[in-house]
């Protein structure tokens, strides 16, 4: 399946039928701090992604200024 | 995993509220929230006029899309900072959301105000971090469009991250005057337009999911300036505390402003007076905003004066 990451503007290929909560782990992405999409929809931790999927990683932190 | 509501199949899963929501029902909670957070805190009512800060980032203007839904009278404030392209896309977000809402807009470009400085000129001429020279332009504009266009309170979409990577920063080096203004609402108060953060209960995950839920084009990237600000670290160390224990922001911020807050406040209440260059509201004799000019300028003539 396909992953794209946003911001980063990044796409990385992963092979496998697992759960959002396992793919944002192994991506490094902390609970909380991105939206997984597929399609127009939302995906939950528990969720399945598999081999075909194209999914996006949205982070949601923003911020810097004072 | 289904909706806590009405057992639908569920989109969002809140951990710090152990509740998963389908996406009418996930609407409802996050406008509920924010209905909470201005009735709680008696931010404002349906009579007052609200100027509302819009960066064209997820939370402001899912804040006004909230707001103009529960039928408050709002005008939007969007500042140009010049930061480059981003600077560009981001008025244009702000600009289609207005348009695509006939809601009423102000653009305030500061490139094009008084003495012509955009953010970056600023922290090219001043060892100030650029996060640091934006927050004191904001706040300077912020207030004089409020106070210019008669408006009973200014609004802004900083959310429980922010509050609590805030309150973090503040009490790690015990800024006992900036832990006593943390608050929701700092009151109207000697010129000063009532400040009011009506999102500081929710989290940027659920800001981030209602905007996308509501369709809302929002700018994704990150303000190139924002790489290595501190505020993202201290971000990034609540994300790892709420990861292992679920609801850890909202206990940091909530007790805060319960338990803590009130002594900090009580302890370093001063009045602010005027400005004796902008005329606007000042702790001090010179308000933050000239203070930043005047060592712009200063520096300019130094230059100046180095290459003649």
């Amino acid at each position: 399946m396909q992953i794209h990451l946003h911001p980063q503007k990044r796409t990385v290929e992963i092979q496998g039928r697992r759960q959002v909560g396992r793919l944002l782990s192994e991506l490094g992405v902390l609970p909380g701090t991105a939206m997984v999409i597929r399609g127009d929809l939302l995906l939950t931790d528990n969720e399945m992604v598999e081999d075909g999927d194209e999914i996006e990683v949205r982070a949601v932190i923003s911020g810097g200024a004072a | 995993m289904k909706c806590t509501r009405c057992k639908a199949k569920a989109e969002v899963n809140l951990r710090a509220h152990n509740s998963a929501f389908c996406r009418p029902c996930f609407q409802f909670f996050f406008t509920r929230q924010v209905e909470r957070a201005i009735a709680g805190e008696k931010m404002f009512g349906p009579g007052d006029r609200l100027l509302v800060a819009v960066s064209g980032g997820k939370d402001s203007l899912a804040l006004w899309d909230v707001l103009v839904g529960l039928g408050y009278q709002t005008t939007g404030l969007y500042l140009g900072l010049g930061i480059g392209t981003y600077s560009d896309r981001s008025r244009e977000k702000v600009e289609a959301f207005a348009a695509a809402r006939s809601l009423p807009l102000t653009v305030v470009a500061l490139a094009e105000e008084g003495n012509g400085l955009a953010v970056p000129d600023i922290s090219a001429l001043t060892r100030r971090m650029p996060c640091s020279a934006c927050g004191t332009m904001k706040r300077h504009y912020f207030d004089k469009a409020a106070i210019d266009g008669g408006f009973d309170v200014l609004a802004t979409g900083h959310n429980l991250d922010d509050e609590a990577a805030r309150l973090m920063g503040n009490v790690l080096r015990w800024q006992q005057d900036h832990l006593a203004r943390q608050r929701p609402v700092l009151p109207a108060h000697g010129g000063f337009v009532r400040k009011v953060k009506p999102l500081y209960l929710v989290s940027e995950y659920e800001s981030a999911v209602y905007a996308f839920m509501r369709g809302i084009d929002y700018v994704v990237e990150e303000c190139p300036n924002a790489e290595g600000a501190t505020q993202l670290v201290y971000k990034d160390a609540m994300n790892r505390l709420e990861a292992a224990s679920p609801g850890t922001k909202m206990a940091f911020v909530r007790e805060f402003l319960k338990r803590a807050q009130p002594a900090f406040d009580a302890a370093e209440r001063t009045e602010p007076a005027v400005c004796e260059r902008c005329g606007l509201p000042a702790f001090g004799t010179v308000c933050s905003f000239c203070r930043l000019v005047g060592e712009v300028e200063a520096k300019r003539e130094r230059r100046a004066a180095a290459q003649a």
